[in-house]
Protein backbone atom coordinates (compact mmCIF):
# COMPACT_ATOMS: atom_id res chain seq x y z
CA UNK A 1 0.00 0.00 0.00
CA UNK A 2 2.95 2.37 0.39
CA UNK A 3 2.93 4.62 -2.61
CA UNK A 4 5.77 7.04 -3.17
CA UNK A 5 5.01 10.65 -2.34
CA UNK A 6 7.66 11.76 -4.77
CA UNK A 7 9.02 10.16 -7.88
CA UNK A 8 7.50 9.36 -11.22
CA UNK A 9 3.95 8.81 -9.93
CA UNK A 10 3.60 11.91 -7.79
CA UNK A 11 2.70 14.31 -10.60
CA UNK A 12 -0.23 12.04 -11.46
CA UNK A 13 -1.78 12.50 -8.06
CA UNK A 14 -2.01 16.24 -8.33
CA UNK A 15 -5.62 17.32 -8.84
CA UNK A 16 -4.53 19.06 -12.01
CA UNK A 17 -2.97 15.94 -13.54
CA UNK A 18 -4.24 15.95 -17.09
CA UNK A 19 -6.23 13.15 -18.61
CA UNK A 20 -3.49 12.79 -21.21
CA UNK A 21 -0.88 12.06 -18.55
CA UNK A 22 -3.19 9.60 -16.80
CA UNK A 23 -4.11 7.82 -20.02
CA UNK A 24 -0.45 7.47 -21.01
CA UNK A 25 0.37 6.05 -17.59
CA UNK A 26 -2.57 3.62 -17.68
CA UNK A 27 -1.54 2.42 -21.12
CA UNK A 28 1.94 1.82 -19.77
CA UNK A 29 0.37 -0.28 -17.01
CA UNK A 30 1.22 2.14 -14.17
CA UNK A 31 -0.10 0.83 -10.87
CA UNK A 32 0.07 4.32 -9.35
CA UNK A 33 -2.16 5.71 -12.09
CA UNK A 34 -4.55 2.79 -11.84
CA UNK A 35 -4.86 3.08 -8.05
CA UNK A 36 -5.45 6.80 -8.47
CA UNK A 37 -8.36 6.50 -10.92
CA UNK A 38 -9.90 3.63 -8.95
CA UNK A 39 -9.69 5.66 -5.72
CA UNK A 40 -11.21 8.68 -7.41
CA UNK A 41 -14.12 7.01 -9.13
CA UNK A 42 -14.89 3.57 -7.77
CA UNK A 43 -17.37 4.50 -5.03
CA UNK A 44 -19.29 6.87 -7.33
CA UNK A 45 -19.38 4.11 -9.94
CA UNK A 46 -20.84 1.63 -7.47
CA UNK A 47 -23.48 4.16 -6.43
CA UNK A 48 -24.37 4.94 -10.01
CA UNK A 49 -24.53 1.25 -10.94
CA UNK A 50 -26.81 0.68 -7.96
CA UNK A 51 -29.50 2.82 -9.58
CA UNK A 52 -29.79 0.21 -12.34
CA UNK A 53 -29.31 -2.92 -10.28
CA UNK A 54 -31.05 -4.92 -7.57
CA UNK A 55 -28.29 -4.78 -4.96
CA UNK A 56 -25.08 -3.17 -3.83
CA UNK A 57 -23.29 -6.50 -4.35
CA UNK A 58 -24.21 -6.69 -8.03
CA UNK A 59 -23.35 -3.00 -8.45
CA UNK A 60 -19.92 -3.68 -6.93
CA UNK A 61 -19.44 -6.54 -9.37
CA UNK A 62 -20.38 -4.39 -12.35
CA UNK A 63 -18.01 -1.62 -11.19
CA UNK A 64 -15.16 -4.12 -10.93
CA UNK A 65 -15.93 -5.53 -14.39
CA UNK A 66 -15.90 -1.97 -15.66
CA UNK A 67 -12.30 -1.51 -14.47
CA UNK A 68 -11.26 -4.59 -16.41
CA UNK A 69 -13.02 -3.16 -19.47
CA UNK A 70 -11.20 0.13 -18.90
CA UNK A 71 -7.85 -1.67 -18.90
CA UNK A 72 -8.82 -3.59 -22.03
CA UNK A 73 -10.10 -0.49 -23.79
CA UNK A 74 -7.65 2.22 -22.71
CA UNK A 75 -5.57 1.67 -25.87
CA UNK A 76 -8.59 2.72 -27.93
CA UNK A 77 -9.50 5.79 -25.81
CA UNK A 78 -9.42 8.73 -28.20
CA UNK A 79 -9.87 11.59 -25.79
CA UNK A 80 -13.07 12.82 -27.37
CA UNK A 81 -14.59 12.94 -23.89
CA UNK A 82 -12.88 13.25 -20.53
CA UNK A 83 -11.42 10.04 -19.12
CA UNK A 84 -13.97 10.15 -16.31
CA UNK A 85 -16.92 10.44 -18.71
CA UNK A 86 -15.54 7.61 -20.81
CA UNK A 87 -15.25 5.36 -17.74
CA UNK A 88 -18.79 6.25 -16.66
CA UNK A 89 -20.06 5.44 -20.17
CA UNK A 90 -18.64 1.93 -19.94
CA UNK A 91 -20.14 1.55 -16.47
CA UNK A 92 -23.62 2.77 -17.41
CA UNK A 93 -23.77 0.53 -20.49
CA UNK A 94 -22.82 -2.49 -18.44
CA UNK A 95 -25.14 -1.63 -15.55
CA UNK A 96 -28.04 -1.02 -17.90
CA UNK A 97 -27.57 -4.36 -19.69
CA UNK A 98 -27.18 -6.21 -16.43
CA UNK A 99 -30.19 -4.39 -14.91
CA UNK A 100 -32.46 -5.50 -17.74
CA UNK A 101 -31.29 -9.06 -17.22
CA UNK A 102 -31.91 -8.90 -13.47
CA UNK A 103 -35.38 -7.33 -13.80
CA UNK A 104 -34.64 -4.67 -11.26
CA UNK A 105 -37.65 -3.50 -9.28
CA UNK A 106 -37.63 -0.02 -7.86
CA UNK A 107 -37.91 0.40 -4.11
CA UNK A 108 -40.40 2.84 -2.71
CA UNK A 109 -38.80 5.85 -1.10
CA UNK A 110 -40.44 8.60 0.88
CA UNK A 111 -39.09 12.12 1.24
CA UNK A 112 -40.37 15.23 2.99
CA UNK A 113 -40.70 17.09 -0.30
CA UNK A 114 -43.37 15.75 -2.64
CA UNK A 115 -42.29 14.42 -5.99
CA UNK A 116 -45.22 15.79 -7.95
CA UNK A 117 -42.90 18.33 -9.53
CA UNK A 118 -43.06 21.05 -6.89
CA UNK A 119 -39.66 22.29 -5.71
CA UNK A 120 -41.41 23.69 -2.64
CA UNK A 121 -44.74 22.51 -1.29
CA UNK A 122 -47.65 24.68 -2.58
CA UNK A 123 -48.89 25.27 0.96
CA UNK A 124 -45.86 27.48 1.57
CA UNK A 125 -47.41 30.07 -0.78
CA UNK A 126 -50.55 32.23 -0.66
CA UNK A 127 -53.36 30.64 -2.64
CA UNK A 128 -55.45 32.06 -5.47
CA UNK A 129 -57.99 33.62 -3.14
CA UNK A 130 -55.33 36.02 -1.94
CA UNK A 131 -54.37 39.28 -3.55
CA UNK A 132 -50.72 38.23 -3.40
CA UNK A 133 -51.34 34.72 -4.68
CA UNK A 134 -48.12 32.81 -5.36
CA UNK A 135 -46.06 34.80 -2.86
CA UNK A 136 -44.54 33.15 0.19
CA UNK A 137 -46.87 32.56 3.13
CA UNK A 138 -44.12 30.67 4.98
CA UNK A 139 -40.86 32.01 3.55
CA UNK A 140 -37.56 30.21 4.06
CA UNK A 141 -35.72 31.06 7.30
CA UNK A 142 -31.94 31.56 7.45
CA UNK A 143 -29.90 28.42 8.07
CA UNK A 144 -27.26 27.80 10.65
CA UNK A 145 -23.78 27.53 9.16
CA UNK A 146 -23.40 23.94 7.96
CA UNK A 147 -19.62 24.19 7.88
CA UNK A 148 -19.19 26.02 11.21
CA UNK A 149 -17.15 23.15 12.64
CA UNK A 150 -16.14 19.70 11.52
CA UNK A 151 -18.83 17.89 13.54
CA UNK A 152 -21.62 20.02 12.11
CA UNK A 153 -20.15 19.60 8.64
CA UNK A 154 -19.89 15.81 8.98
CA UNK A 155 -23.48 15.60 10.24
CA UNK A 156 -24.76 17.79 7.47
CA UNK A 157 -22.90 15.87 4.80
CA UNK A 158 -24.28 12.62 6.21
CA UNK A 159 -27.78 14.06 5.84
CA UNK A 160 -27.05 15.18 2.28
CA UNK A 161 -25.58 11.78 1.40
CA UNK A 162 -28.57 9.89 2.81
CA UNK A 163 -31.00 12.16 0.99
CA UNK A 164 -29.24 11.66 -2.34
CA UNK A 165 -29.36 7.89 -1.77
CA UNK A 166 -33.12 8.05 -1.23
CA UNK A 167 -33.93 10.05 -4.35
CA UNK A 168 -35.72 8.32 -7.22
CA UNK A 169 -33.15 6.63 -9.49
CA UNK A 170 -33.17 9.09 -12.36
CA UNK A 171 -32.79 12.07 -10.01
CA UNK A 172 -30.06 10.28 -8.11
CA UNK A 173 -28.17 9.59 -11.32
CA UNK A 174 -28.35 13.19 -12.45
CA UNK A 175 -27.43 14.87 -9.14
CA UNK A 176 -24.59 12.39 -8.57
CA UNK A 177 -23.05 13.07 -11.95
CA UNK A 178 -23.65 16.81 -11.98
CA UNK A 179 -23.16 17.99 -8.41
CA UNK A 180 -20.93 15.29 -6.92
CA UNK A 181 -18.87 14.20 -9.92
CA UNK A 182 -18.93 17.56 -11.65
CA UNK A 183 -19.87 16.43 -15.16
CA UNK A 184 -21.40 18.99 -17.52
CA UNK A 185 -25.07 18.86 -18.51
CA UNK A 186 -24.07 17.78 -22.04
CA UNK A 187 -22.00 14.92 -20.67
CA UNK A 188 -24.85 13.78 -18.44
CA UNK A 189 -27.42 13.96 -21.26
CA UNK A 190 -25.23 11.80 -23.44
CA UNK A 191 -24.38 9.37 -20.66
CA UNK A 192 -27.94 8.86 -19.44
CA UNK A 193 -29.61 9.33 -22.84
CA UNK A 194 -31.67 12.26 -21.60
CA UNK A 195 -32.86 15.40 -23.36
CA UNK A 196 -31.54 18.72 -22.05
CA UNK A 197 -34.98 19.54 -20.70
CA UNK A 198 -35.39 16.24 -18.86
CA UNK A 199 -31.91 16.46 -17.43
CA UNK A 200 -32.69 19.90 -16.05
CA UNK A 201 -36.06 18.84 -14.62
CA UNK A 202 -34.44 15.88 -12.84
CA UNK A 203 -31.62 18.06 -11.52
CA UNK A 204 -34.16 20.64 -10.35
CA UNK A 205 -36.24 18.08 -8.46
CA UNK A 206 -33.19 16.45 -6.94
CA UNK A 207 -31.67 19.72 -5.73
CA UNK A 208 -35.05 20.95 -4.47
CA UNK A 209 -35.48 17.81 -2.38
CA UNK A 210 -31.99 18.02 -0.91
CA UNK A 211 -32.65 21.68 -0.09
CA UNK A 212 -35.96 20.74 1.58
CA UNK A 213 -34.20 18.21 3.80
CA UNK A 214 -31.43 20.68 4.64
CA UNK A 215 -34.09 23.24 5.53
CA UNK A 216 -35.30 20.88 8.25
CA UNK A 217 -31.74 20.03 9.34
CA UNK A 218 -30.27 23.53 9.33
CA UNK A 219 -33.42 25.53 10.03
CA UNK A 220 -34.02 27.39 13.23
CA UNK A 221 -36.24 25.17 15.34
CA UNK A 222 -36.39 27.61 18.24
CA UNK B 1 -45.11 40.23 -19.54
CA UNK B 2 -46.46 40.08 -16.00
CA UNK B 3 -44.22 39.84 -12.99
CA UNK B 4 -43.17 36.46 -11.60
CA UNK B 5 -44.48 35.16 -8.29
CA UNK B 6 -42.29 33.61 -5.60
CA UNK B 7 -43.82 30.21 -6.39
CA UNK B 8 -42.69 30.60 -10.01
CA UNK B 9 -39.25 31.79 -8.95
CA UNK B 10 -38.50 28.64 -6.96
CA UNK B 11 -39.31 26.50 -10.01
CA UNK B 12 -37.07 28.62 -12.24
CA UNK B 13 -34.03 28.57 -9.97
CA UNK B 14 -32.34 25.69 -11.79
CA UNK B 15 -32.91 27.24 -15.23
CA UNK B 16 -31.40 30.43 -13.83
CA UNK B 17 -28.36 28.72 -12.34
CA UNK B 18 -27.91 26.64 -15.51
CA UNK B 19 -27.96 29.88 -17.46
CA UNK B 20 -30.72 28.54 -19.63
CA UNK B 21 -33.28 31.33 -19.76
CA UNK B 22 -34.51 33.73 -22.41
CA UNK B 23 -33.28 37.28 -21.79
CA UNK B 24 -36.74 38.61 -21.08
CA UNK B 25 -37.43 35.96 -18.47
CA UNK B 26 -34.03 36.43 -16.88
CA UNK B 27 -34.83 40.09 -16.61
CA UNK B 28 -38.13 39.34 -14.83
CA UNK B 29 -36.38 36.82 -12.58
CA UNK B 30 -33.71 39.31 -11.56
CA UNK B 31 -36.21 42.10 -11.05
CA UNK B 32 -38.18 39.89 -8.66
CA UNK B 33 -35.02 38.93 -6.78
CA UNK B 34 -33.99 42.55 -6.42
CA UNK B 35 -37.07 43.27 -4.31
CA UNK B 36 -37.75 39.90 -2.63
CA UNK B 37 -35.53 38.97 0.31
CA UNK B 38 -37.23 35.58 0.77
CA UNK B 39 -36.45 34.53 -2.80
CA UNK B 40 -32.89 35.85 -2.49
CA UNK B 41 -32.53 33.63 0.56
CA UNK B 42 -34.07 30.70 -1.30
CA UNK B 43 -31.60 31.09 -4.18
CA UNK B 44 -28.72 31.34 -1.72
CA UNK B 45 -29.91 28.13 -0.02
CA UNK B 46 -30.01 26.30 -3.34
CA UNK B 47 -26.43 27.44 -3.97
CA UNK B 48 -25.45 26.21 -0.50
CA UNK B 49 -27.19 22.90 -1.25
CA UNK B 50 -25.15 22.48 -4.44
CA UNK B 51 -21.91 23.30 -2.60
CA UNK B 52 -22.65 20.86 0.21
CA UNK B 53 -23.56 18.10 -2.25
CA UNK B 54 -20.24 18.76 -3.97
CA UNK B 55 -18.45 18.18 -0.66
CA UNK B 56 -19.63 14.58 -0.39
CA UNK B 57 -16.46 12.57 -0.30
CA UNK B 58 -15.78 9.40 -2.17
CA UNK B 59 -15.87 6.37 0.11
CA UNK B 60 -12.60 4.56 0.51
CA UNK B 61 -12.20 1.63 -1.82
CA UNK B 62 -12.17 -1.52 0.35
CA UNK B 63 -8.59 -2.91 0.41
CA UNK B 64 -9.71 -6.33 -0.83
CA UNK B 65 -11.39 -4.73 -3.85
CA UNK B 66 -8.29 -2.64 -4.58
CA UNK B 67 -6.18 -5.76 -4.15
CA UNK B 68 -8.27 -7.72 -6.67
CA UNK B 69 -8.17 -4.87 -9.17
CA UNK B 70 -4.42 -4.38 -8.87
CA UNK B 71 -3.97 -8.14 -9.31
CA UNK B 72 -6.09 -7.88 -12.47
CA UNK B 73 -3.88 -5.04 -13.67
CA UNK B 74 -0.78 -7.17 -13.20
CA UNK B 75 -2.45 -10.07 -15.00
CA UNK B 76 -3.44 -7.78 -17.83
CA UNK B 77 0.15 -6.61 -18.28
CA UNK B 78 1.37 -10.14 -18.98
Amino acid sequence: MSEPTTGPGSALRSPTATDAALVDALRAGSEVAFRLVVTRHHSAMVRLAETYLPSRAVAEEVAQETWLAVLEGIGRFEGRSSLKTWIFHILVNRARTRGVREHRTLPFTALPCDDTGNGVSPDRFLDDSHRWAGHWSRPPAPWTDATADSITEDETLAVVGQTVQKLPDRQRQVITLRDIEGLTSQEVCSLLELSEVNQRVLLHRARSQVRAVLEVHLGDHG
Amino acid sequence: MRNLTCQEIVELVTDYLEDDMADERRDLFERHLAICGACQLYLEQVRTTIELTGLLRADDVPPEVMGDLVAALRGWQH
